[in-house]
C-alpha cells in the first residue's frame, strides 16, 4: 500500500513538473533539438546535476540508501535503440513519459503517439528473440556498471575511481554546463513580420 | 511560457532525487510493454500464466528475467505502473491550473504548423510513426529518456551515456532537417 501511495505522489509530482518545464510541449522539444532554444536542455542538465549531487552527497553522508540505485546494462543495442528513439523523438516531439503527460494535458496528437508506442513496444516483444540471438543484447564493458566504483552499491565500476566522489564531480559538471550552455546555437530568432 | 530553467531544473532534479531516496530511479517505457501485456492477456488468456515458480508467458520478452514482466502484467497495481498513471494525473492537473490548451495547439503544435501546415492528419500520422519508433527503440535500449538519460546519467551509469549519445546523434540532425522554419 505504501508503495502505491509513493507512486501516486512521486508520479504526480513528476508529471506536473514535466508540464511546467515544457518537456511535454513538442514545440520546446523541437526547438531544443533544432538548437534554436536550449532552455529545456539547460533545465534537464541542471536536473541531472542536482539529482546527482543530492543522491551521491546523501549516500556519502549515509542519509540515502545506496541499495536504491538501479543501473541498466550497457550493450550495443542501447546505442542502436538510442538512435531509433532519437529519430522518433525529433519527429513527434514526445518521448514515452512526456507523451503520456502531453496526452493527459489535452494534446490529441500525443494520443496517436501513445497508440504508435503501444504498437512499437508490441513489435519489439515479437522480434525480441532475434535481437537476443544477434548478440546485440550481450553486455559490453561489464554491463551494469557505473563510471566509478560506488561504495556499497551492487554494481561494478567501469574504473576503480571512487564512484561517489566522481558522481558529485559529474553532478557539478552538469550544473556548470547548464549555466554555460547558450540559449540558442542556430539563428537569431524568428523574423518579425511587419504590420500590414 | 515554461518555468525559468533554473527553478525548473532544481524542481525536476528534486523529483529525481526524491524518487531514488524513497523508492527507485524513475523509468517509464517498460510500462508500455506492461499495458501491451494486459491488453494481450485480455484477448488471449494463455499469454501470461502462473506457475509454481511465479509467472511466465508464451512471449519470450514477457517471460525473460524469471517472468518479471509477466508478473507485472498479472498484477498491474504495482509501483511502476501506478507511477505512470499518476504522471498523467499530475500533467492533467498542472495544465488545468494554468488554463488549458487552445484549440489548434491541442491537435497540431505551433512548430509543426510553421513547417507542415495546419492539417491534423499529417501530424497524427507523424506522431503515430514517431511513437512506434520511439518505443521500439526504447525497448531495444532497455530504457528511455527518463530511465537511461535522466536516471541513468544521474547515477553515472555507463548505459545512460551510451543511450544519450545515440539519442542526440539522431535527434538533432533529424530535427534540423524537419524544422527549418521557426514558430
Amino acid at each position: 500500500m505504501t508503495s502505491i501511495i509513493l507512486a501516486l505522489v512521486i508520479g504526480a509530482a513528476f508529471g506536473a513538473v514535466l508540464d511546467r518545464v515544457g518537456a511535454s510541449n513538442p514545440n520546446y522539444i523541437g526547438k531544443m533539438l533544432n538548437l534554436t532554444n536550449l532552455n529545456l536542455a539547460k533545465t534537464i542538465m541542471l536536473a541531472i546535476g542536482t539529482g546527482s549531487v543530492l543522491m551521491f552527497g546523501g549516500q556519502m553522508l549515509g542519509l540515502v540508501d545506496v541499495g536504491h540505485m538501479s543501473v541498466k546494462a550497457a550493450y550495443i543495442g542501447v546505442f542502436i535503440g538510442g538512435l531509433m528513439l532519437g529519430v522518433g523523438w525529433a519527429l513527434a516531439g514526445y518521448c514515452p513519459g512526456t507523451g503520456v503527460v502531453a496526452a493527459a494535458s489535452g494534446r490529441k496528437d500525443a494520443l496517436f503517439f501513445i497508440a504508435g508506442g503501444l504498437f512499437g513496444a508490441a513489435a519489439y516483444m515479437l522480434t525480441y528473440p532475434s535481437w537476443k540471438a544477434s548478440g546485440m543484447l550481450d553486455s559490453v564493458a561489464g554491463g551494469k556498471v557505473t563510471l566509478g566504483a560506488v561504495p556499497g552499491a551492487k554494481f561494478d565500476g567501469l574504473t576503480a575511481l571512487p564512484g561517489d566522489v566522481l558522481g558529485l564531480l559529474l553532478g557539478a559538471v552538469f550544473i556548470i554546463l547548464a549555466f554555460a550552455l547558450p540559449e540558442r546555437i542556430i539563428g537569431t530568432g524568428p523574423v518579425t513580420q511587419p504590420a500590414e | 511560457m515554461p518555468m525559468n530553467w533554473k527553478a525548473g531544473g532544481l524542481l525536476l532534479g528534486l523529483v529525481f532525487f526524491l524518487a531514488v531516496l524513497l523508492v527507485k530511479p524513475i523509468g517509464v517505457s517498460t510500462q508500455f510493454v506492461i499495458l501491451d501485456g494486459i491488453l494481450g492477456d485480455a484477448v488471449n488468456a494463455e499469454l501470461v500464466t502462473q506457475t509454481d515458480a511465479g509467472y511466465t508467458s508464451t512471449n519470450a520478452y514477457l517471460a525473460k528475467s524469471n517472468g518479471k514482466y509477466a508478473k507485472s502484467v498479472a498484477n498491474p497495481l504495482n509501483y511502476s505502473f501506478v507511477f505512470v498513471l499518476a504522471m498523467a494525473l499530475g500533467g492533467f492537473v498542472s495544465m488545468r491550473l494554468r488554463g488549458g490548451l487552445n484549440g489548434l495547439e491541442a491537435s497540431v503544435p505551433a512548430l509543426w504548423r510553421a513547417n507542415f501546415g495546419e492539417g491534423p492528419a499529417l501530424r497524427y500520422a507523424a506522431t503515430f510513426l514517431g511513437g512506434f519508433i520511439v518505443l521500439y527503440g526504447a525497448r531495444l535500449a532497455g530504457g528511455c529518456t527518463s530511465g537511461h538519460m535522466m536516471s541513468g546519467m544521474m547515477q553515472t551509469a555507463l548505459s545512460g551515456y551510451i543511450f544519450a549519445a545515440g539519442a542526440f546523434a539522431a535527434a538533432i540532425p533529424v530535427s534540423l532537417l524537419l524544422f527549418k522554419k521557426e514558430a
